[in-house]
Order: C-alpha cells, then structure tokens, then sequence
C-alpha cells in the first residue's frame, strides 16, 4: 500500500465521520422542528404534566444544549435515551433486540443474493447470446423493476395465503424464509447483471487467450483466471446492497411480521416516538455509511489498477 | 504523363473542369444527419425500446382521458347517498358486480356502467381508483425529475464552470448528501413534513389541490436527489470547457452565463436526457414506497403504493385488489426502465458502436 492509497483511505474515513454527523446533526434538528412535541398525541394532559414530562426527558433546556447533550451521549455511550412510547425501556435496547433478528435475515438475505448472483451472472456470461443468457436477463430485469413491497406481498400472496407451504408470520425460522427470498432477489439480480458484464469483460481479455492458447483446461481458466478477476466489481456493490436490504427489511418486517428492528422503525414512525426514530434512522445510517466506506476500500486495495479519485 | 516526379512543371491536365462523371462521386447520397436525428433512428431501431415507449405513452394517455369520460370518480362512495343511509352493498363489490340500487336499474331495463374491478371496502369503484392512482404515480415521477433536472443542472453547470473555491465546496456538499443514505432520510423528512403543518401553510392556494404530501415529497427530492445529475453535469463540463469553442467564445466577449447557456449545457443535453429518463423510474418507486408505508400522498387520492397498502388487509378476499396495482407499477418501472436503457444506447457518445 503506497501513501496514495493510504491518503485516499483517510480521506473517506474522514468523509464517513462527517456524514454520520450530518446524519446526526439533521436527524436531530428535524425532529425538534415537528411542531406540539413528542407528547402531543397523548390524551388530555394537564398543563403541569406536560412541563414535568418535558422535565424528565430534558426537552425545557435550550436546544443548542439538548443538542450536544444527545451528540456526547450517541457518541460517548451509545445513549440514545428511553423511548417514549414503549416506557421503561431505553432505545439501544429495543434497537439491539430487534437488529438480533434482522442481521439475521439480512446476512442471510446478502449471502443468498450474492451466490446465487455470481452462479447466474457467470452461467449467462458463459453462455452469451444462448437461451439461458436471456432467460437470466429477462428474469433479473423483472425482479429489479419489482419494488420490494411489491414483491413481499405476492410472495405472501402466493405460497403463504393460496399455497400454504410456508407461515405467514415471520417470527418462526420457517416463516423466515420468504422474508429472505423477497429481500434476496432484487440484490441476486443486479450482482447477476453486475458478474455478468464484468465476466464478459474478463473474457476478452489477452491473458484469457493466452491461457487457451497453452491449452488450459476450460474449467480451470473460469475458476482460476475469469471468475476470480470478474468478482472484482461486485465488492463495489455491498455498499447499495446494505442500503436496499436496509430500506426493504423496513416493509418487508412489516409484511410478514418479522419482530425486527424494521417494525419498530415504521410503528415508531406511525407512532411518533422520537427517540426510537432518531436511534434507528442514526444506527441504520451509520451501518450503511460503514460498509460504503468499506467496500470502497476493499476495492481500491483488491484492485491496485484502480486510478484513485 | 509527368515522367520525372521532381519536376517543377505544372502538370496542366490537373486544371481541367471536372467531367459530369467526376462531378457525380462529389454529390451527397444521402442528407446529412443531426445528432438528435441520428439518436432518434438508433432508438427506434432498438425494438424494445420502442415498445416501452409505445407501453409508456398508452398508459400515460389512458391516466389521463379516462377520468374524462368514466361516469364514476376515484372518492365517491357509491352506497353514499344524501339524505339515506349508506347502501352497504356497495362496498366489496368483485368485478363486474352491481350494488342493490342498480341491480333494480337493470332489472328496469337501464344500462348501469359495469365496475371493471368491482370496488373497495369503501364502495368506490377500483377501475377508476387504479387509473387515477397510476396518474398520480405519473406525475410524481415526472415532476420530481424535472425538480432534480433543474437544480442538478444549476448546481453542477456552476460548479463545473467556475472550478476552484466553488467548485470544491460544492463539490464536499454533493460528497456528503450523496452519501446519507437516501431512503432513511427520505422517511424521515416524510414523516417529520406530515406533521409540520404545511397542510395550513398551503391552504387555499394551488398547492393544496396538490395535497401536502406530495408536497413534502417534492420538497424531498429537491433536497437529496438532486447530486447525481449535478456530479454528472459537472464532469461533462470540466471536460467541455477545454475545448477551443469555449476559447473562442470568451475570446470575443462572451459572458459566463451565456457560455454554460448556448456552449456547454447543449453539449450536455445527452447525459441529462438519460439520468433523467432514468430518475423517473426511481421517483415513482420512491413515492410508491412511501405510499406503501403510510407517507405517500394524501387520503382519499390514490396512488399505486398505498393501493397496494390498502389491498394488504383484506389479500386473503381480495388477492386481485393487491394484484392490480402490483402489476400496474411494475409495467410502469419496467418500462421506464428498458426505455431509459434504450435512450442511453442510443444517445451516449461513449457508447456508440
């Protein structure tokens, strides 16, 4: 690894602190401009109930104050403070709960996508221009036209409801298993598509002749030469894929009742419990910001070809 | 002829006016092409493309005469009548299926128009529901774009053209908001806009026709998508004011404004065709996901997602309610997209051959 490298990685790492900050930062403030506050929903509260409820949780200090207040706790001790809706319980708690599970389906939902995306992308590659070829590509472009909802209910629709070959609710390991393949096939198609181009890419190139030419057996040129060099590109693509297994788990929980850390964000939405908001979007946030950062990284060292900025 | 080629003599047969047969090699065979006519016959040559365009233009047109002539509208309760109670054999209806008030028409010998996907648990007739919803997911789609087109193009032509100190923080801004995580903070905005009492800041005036959601939706795209489209613009005008037109132009005076204006955005125009081509797709599944999570746009207006929403609580009666629109913005992204893949072949420079 050169100074250059080296610079680069400090420089990203420097941008990903700055935008986890922003996130912070922006998630805090637009909580705090909603108008009537947190406690607005709850019924007939009494004047006095309301400041010593503002008390408690600390919403009568200036806000310049609350802000650094909340900014040392999140970064100090991971405090994201009680929720409001769900008393007695503190927001790292529900957050940790919930993600036990949804690392869960999410890991599995990414490993599944990416072996069954490298499998297709490279059998397509192979098989250019052939009927396989086009089946992949037909079917890939269908499943990333599909929104993620979309998908999650007529999966529902169908082998849960009309089928019944699998439950309908997500909080047995059985009932997993259609939350995974929804949030799995949109991520399975791009990696295909992904593999598929960078293959065809790898295969034309002189060292893949080369290698014929001295009379390399077919399998050993896909698995030692082609594959390894094509899979390069995919690194660049955990990042978008974290974002979208994110952001769908988020409907996906809800479609299949997964007690994941997805439900808790969209009820706590519904149910305007600020704390748990802002934990979720800041954590969710920071772990999407990561793994940019880091599949940035992984490519730049994987690949030295790469031409920095 | 000439037998010493080192000759300073003029050879005069050189000089002779062309025959009609030389004059002939010298006439065009075919009229000259633009580069807008030259992407316009590789798009149409590419027949999937053109099929998506022809799938996008027919239901676009469809979104917008139908409501004109279909007797019933997308929030009119049918069993709602005035002065009556509510006839509740109108709600639920399955397809082609009539409420007790017109089964008696019909059976008079009247003609009732047929509710083509019955109607829903409200007793509105889902035909017109759907289409309206898939104009409404239309235009969010189509102006969003045109939003982030317009303030990509702003950012990124001033970031391009200037270079130095603006260029560099423009450039940090667009590197940070391009890397928040865009959904997360389009829920978040969505869900802090529903309650921050823009429905009374805009009453009144055209936008509360509008509604306010889709508002806070457009004010979303505004903010967050806007930075692909000024990176992209911003490049391809680094790369453009190097070149001697540009010289030449401020050479004779030329002013900024008009030299982004009349030299380097025409020379854009491609790439600003395709990413925003390709936006629309991704607007409308944006404000479809939201829809879907209770954000989208305001009750009783329908939009494809929070069709879809609707139809979740009763999939186990009425699987098609959720089938309609499912298909229906699938065949709307799909085509989109193919269209904007399509559009890309044929108009980046970059990718001809």
């Amino acid at each position: 690894m050169n100074t250059k490298t080296l610079m680069y990685i400090l420089k990203r790492i420097a941008l990903a602190l700055l935008t986890v900050w922003v996130v912070i930062t922006v998630t805090f403030f637009v909580m705090r401009a909603v108008p009537g506050g947190p406690f607005l929903g709850e019924k007939a509260i009494t004047e006095s109930a309301q400041a010593a409820l503002e008390a408690k949780y600390g919403l009568d200090k200036p806000l310049m104050e609350q802000y650094f207040t909340y900014l040392k706790d999140v970064v100090t001790r991971f405090d994201f403070g009680p929720s409001l809706k769900l008393r007695g319980r503190q927001v790292l708690d529900i957050i940790v709960d919930g993600m036990k599970v949804s690392v869960k389906l999410g890991l599995t939902a990414a490993g599944i996508a990416l072996v069954c995306g490298i499998v297709l992308g490279a059998a397509a590659a192979l098989r250019r221009n052939k009927l396989i070829d086009k089946v992949i590509m037909v079917l890939t472009t269908a499943c990333i036209s599909m929104p993620s909802f979309i998908m999650g209910t007529l999966l529902l629709l169908v082998f849960a409801l009309q089928l019944a070959i699998f439950p309908a609710n997500g909080e047995t390991a059985k009932g997993l298993i259609l939350p995974i393949i929804t949030l799995s096939l949109s991520p399975m198609a791009n990696i295909t598509r992904l593999t598929r181009s960078s293959m065809l890419d790898v295969l034309g190139q002189d060292y893949i002749r080369t290698a014929r030419a001295k009379g390399v057996s077919q399998w050993k040129i896909i698995f030692g030469h082609a594959l390894k060099n094509s899979l390069i590109p995919v690194i660049t693509y955990f990042g978008p894929m974290l974002a979208y297994i994110v952001t769908g788990s988020l409907v996906v929980e809800q479609i299949f009742a997964v007690p994941g850390i997805g439900r808790y964000f969209v009820s706590s939405i519904t149910g305007r419990d600020y704390p748990l908001i802002m934990g979720t979007t800041i954590v969710l946030a920071t772990l999407i910001v990561v793994m940019n950062l880091v599949s940035d990284i992984l490519y730049k060292i994987v690949d030295p070809r790469i031409n920095l900025e | 002829m000439n037998k010493n080629p080192f000759t300073l003599h003029v050879d005069l047969d050189d000089f002779l006016p062309a025959s009609d047969e030389e004059k002939a090699y010298m006439v065009q065979m075919r009229p000259s092409t633009t580069f807008f006519k030259d992407g316009m016959k590789r798009l149409f040559k590419n027949k999937i493309a053109t099929i998506s365009l022809i799938a996008i233009v027919l239901i676009t047109l469809a979104s917008i005469l139908i409501p004109m002539f279909w007797p019933y509208k997308y929030d009119a309760m049918l069993g709602v009548r005035p002065g009556k109670p509510v006839d509740s054999s109108y709600n639920n209806l399955a397809p082609f299926q009539y409420g007790e008030t017109e089964q008696k028409r019909i059976a008079e010998g009247e003609k009732v128009f047929p509710h083509v996907f019955g109607t829903d648990s409200a007793g509105r007739d889902y035909f017109i529901r759907v289409v309206y919803g898939t104009r409404i997911s239309l235009a969010v789609g189509f102006f969003a774009s045109i939003i982030v087109l317009i303030i990509g193009m702003l950012v990124g032509s001033v970031a391009g053209y200037c270079g130095g100190k603006v260029d560099l923080i423009i450039m940090r801004i667009v590197d940070i908001i391009y890397s928040l995580p865009d959904m997360l903070m389009v829920i978040l905005l969505a869900s802090v806009l529903k309650q921050s009492g823009l429905d009374k800041a805009i009453e009144g005036t055209v936008l509360a026709k509008i509604g306010s959601n889709i508002i806070s939706l457009f004010i979303i795209f505004a903010l967050l998508y806007w930075v692909s489209m000024s990176r992209q613009i911003r490049g391809q005008i680094l790369s453009l004011k190097e070149q001697e037109y540009v010289l030449a132009a401020k050479s004779t005076g030329a002013k900024p404004s008009w030299i982004i204006r009349k030299h380097l955005l025409p020379n854009c125009i491609s790439v600003v065709i395709i990413s925003t081509a390709l936006q629309i797709p991704s607007a409308i599944f944006t404000e479809s996901y939201l829809s879907f999570l209770g954000l989208g746009v305001n009750a009783p207006m329908p939009s494809l997602g929070s069709l879809a929403s609707d139809a979740l609580n009763g999939i186990t009666s009425y699987p098609y309610r959720l089938l309609i629109p499912a298909v229906a913005i699938s065949l709307i992204v799909l085509s989109l997209n193919l269209f904007g893949d399509g559009l890309r072949d044929a108009f980046d420079p970059k990718l001809k051959n």
